[in-house]
């Protein structure tokens, strides 16, 4: 008894005025999980790395434009000059092949491509574009569909019936065919996309970040509808209606924090979903537009020298296999730290 | 305690309601809750009586204690008459005016003076906000003042339902269910409303914290004038807050009477058989009683029985019972209603349970009802 007693007190004393917030304890779970911390910092890390593309770029550019084609430039290996497209091997010396890897941080780090370009230069400013098409087509697909769920939840009826059906046939797709297809529409205009005042040019990374986003709606507003439905059944939103309580407020104050959890545990998930589909739409070139590179887009062009200088694909591909590995083992964190069962487990 | 260090500007704009004055009134409430079946066209196939033509009084400054089994319709009746549902037809006058039919935005100005406390104390507060937040919440809604004049009514509360200004800060889950059930109740008064109910609040809690919350709402009641609807499963908790007692059976109340009448006289056999369950802290006494057990279940509320509701489980049921539904008339003194065909007698009634002393234990009592 007198042991309950002073854990009691000691427990008093330790939160003195400032309560716990469930958010800073969610944070504390994380931050125990050393692998998600290891996961997010190699993700923070590629986002810096890709960021300061400009850095390497400077190095390396040729002409003042480091992605434009340098089929005659010349580059420093061991001291010595040579170029950077070279004659082809064999007893023919047909062909040109570009220059392999230096290791040389200064002079094409991972080799040329077919078209003289430093692959090194490529990866960091694909990345970039692989990055922004990922996290900002995450984020839209995640707020439009938390309003769509939060409307459709919580107003049901013909709302939520009308709301899912839209949701079932985007569903329905199958999510490369639906993107090929709106890609390949959105793209034949060569002028882009005009919503009201907003205008997308056809070649812009938002283009394929609109389109991805769009696609993984369904996926995001499936659970979260499930989520808003279930808090809004809670006794907490029944006391605010009985306290006269307005429908904004019930939506925002009552309803939505409660089902961002939820959210944020999709969305290092749904990062490395759309980057991987960004990628692939990249590949099979109705992603990222020239003269924007993308992950995807490079591994594409390596193809062609997969025999002779297979670091124009592999380079890229790694990154992928890298940034979506993080984000995974991330979002696992994420889940584990928001899920209150999880505590169990970390004690 | 001290109450009103604070006044908010705003409070009371409306006529005053004296003690003793009808506050509400509920004339044949009915609620149903229809089945639907179908694939695209919804169809009604049945309905749920769960309140089915019940009608009282509740005049202001008193308490008045609603029991059954659950599922007899109790809660649903307190939702109804806090409008969380619509209701299917009857009147419900609070305060002189009709809002059974009021929109939710007609609602708004009504719910400043009817409040609720729910029954379970770990669901009804929001997880993710701060105590304060929870409490002054029915304050900024209606707009009841300054940001520190809310802050300071806050803490005012924290104070009056016992808890200390330094747990302003904290979320729900630092919260033992007796603390969090304090902060409902500080929520619900927040803005001294007319008349509260509240639905079980004491059922989830641990019975030996029960007594506190009990003698906390008795304590407010006293302090500010607060009519209490009160409902519980459990005859020994309503006994000690009640003036008036309900006693509802599968959607109706079956008796109503003053509160210690109905220990003393009940007249309904189901009443009886409930009393009969109440256990008494008195080993010898309790030994000495006979107990009433009910046959069989709470029949279903989609397909009720015929005429009187409670015959198939009455041990003085008789034909009469099944073909014609008993009104609620009045048994002995006045204000002391029952509808039965069979009431027990007046005179031979020297129940051995209704002998159970009235003591500040009675409330911390179980029901084992069925």
């Amino acid at each position: 008894m007198a042991a309950v007693a002073e854990q009691v007190t000691s427990t008093g004393l330790r939160s003195a005025s400032a309560g716990r917030n469930p958010w800073a304890l969610a944070w504390r779970r994380l931050r125990r999980n050393r692998l998600a911390l290891a996961a997010l910092g190699l993700f923070l890390l590629l986002i810096v790395v890709c960021a300061a593309a400009p850095l390497y770029a400077h190095d390396v550019a040729h002409d003042g434009n480091v992605l434009g084609p340098n089929l005659n430039g010349t580059t420093i290996v061991h001291g010595k000059v040579v170029p950077v497209m070279q004659e082809g091997g064999g007893l023919l010396k047909l062909g040109e092949t570009p220059i392999g890897p230096t290791w040389n941080l200064h002079h094409y780090f991972l080799g040329a491509d077919n078209i003289g370009r430093d692959v090194a230069a490529l990866l960091l400013y694909g990345g970039r574009a692989s990055l922004q098409i990922g996290i900002c087509s995450a984020l839209l697909c995640c707020i439009v569909a938390t309003i769509v769920a939060l409307i459709a939840g919580f107003f049901g009826g013909l709302a939520d019936a009308i709301l899912s059906r839209l949701m079932d046939v985007i569903w329905a797709f199958p999510v490369y065919l639906l993107a090929i297809s709106l890609a390949t529409e959105l793209l034949t205009h060569s002028n882009g996309i005009q919503i009201g005042f907003l205008h997308v040019s056809a070649t812009s990374l938002w283009t394929p970040t609109v389109i991805i986003a769009f696609i993984y709606v369904p996926y995001v507003y499936r659970p979260v509808r499930g989520q808003v439905l279930s808090v809004a059944g809670k006794e907490f939103v029944e006391a605010a209606i009985a306290q006269g309580a307005s429908n904004y407020r019930l939506i925002f104050s009552e309803i939505l924090p409660n089902v961002v959890s939820t959210v944020i545990v999709l969305l290092p998930l749904m990062i490395a979903t759309t980057i991987l589909t960004e990628s692939a739409l990249s590949y099979l070139s109705v992603g990222v537009q020239p003269p924007n590179v993308s992950w995807g887009t490079i591994i594409s062009d390596g193809q062609d020298l997969l025999y002779t200088r297979p670091w124009v694909s592999l380079a890229p591909g790694i990154m992928i296999v890298l940034t979506v590995l993080a984000l995974n083992v991330l979002g696992d964190g994420v889940r584990d730290a928001l899920d209150p069962r999880a505590k169990l487990r970390v004690r | 305690m001290t109450d009103g260090a604070v006044e908010l500007a705003l409070l009371r704009e409306g006529p005053a309601v004296a003690k003793g004055d009808v506050l509400l009134r509920a004339d044949h409430l009915k609620k149903y809750f229809p089945i639907k079946s179908g694939i695209l066209i919804q169809r009604e196939v049945a309905r749920v009586h769960a309140v089915d033509d019940v009608s009282f009084q509740l005049r202001a400054g008193e308490t008045l204690g609603l029991v059954g089994e659950s599922g007899c319709g109790k809660s649903t009746l307190a939702r109804c008459i806090a409008r969380l549902y619509d209701i299917t037809s009857g009147s419900l006058e609070f305060e002189g005016a009709d809002i059974s039919k009021y929109s939710r935005r007609q609602l708004r100005a009504v719910r400043r003076d009817l409040q609720m406390i729910f029954q379970d104390p770990y669901a009804s507060l929001n997880p993710r906000k701060r105590v304060g937040a929870i409490i002054s919440d029915p304050l900024r809604i209606h707009r009841a003042g300054s940001r520190d004049q809310i802050r300071r009514r806050v803490l005012e509360l924290l104070e009056l339902v016992g808890l200390s200004a330094e747990h302003i800060n904290r979320y729900p889950h630092e919260f033992s269910g007796g603390q969090r059930q304090r902060i409902g109740v500080a929520r619900a008064i927040a803005l001294k409303p007319k008349l509260v109910i509240a639905d079980e609040p004491v059922s989830a809690l641990d019975v030996s914290i029960r007594a506190q919350v009990i003698n906390l709402l008795d304590d407010l009641q006293d302090e500010l004038g607060l009519t209490y609807i009160f409902i519980a499963h459990d005859l020994g908790v309503v006994r000690h807050v009640s003036d008036r007692i309900a006693v509802m059976y599968l959607g109706k109340i079956v008796e109503i009477s003053p509160a210690e009448e109905l220990y003393q006289r009940p007249v309904h056999p189901y009443t009886e058989a409930l009393l009969s369950a109440v256990l008494v802290p008195d080993p010898d006494l309790s030994a000495s009683r006979q107990r009433l057990v009910l046959e069989g279940d709470v029949p279903s509320p989609i397909d009720p029985p015929s005429g009187c509701r409670f015959h198939p489980r009455c041990r003085y049921a008789t034909q009469v019972c099944t073909a014609e539904e008993p009104p609620l008339v009045q048994h002995g003194s006045l204000g002391h209603l029952a509808a039965c065909h069979h009431p027990l007698s007046f005179e031979t009634q020297v129940n051995a349970w209704a002998t159970v002393p009235v003591s500040a234990e009675a409330p911390l009592s179980e029901t084992a009802i069925t």
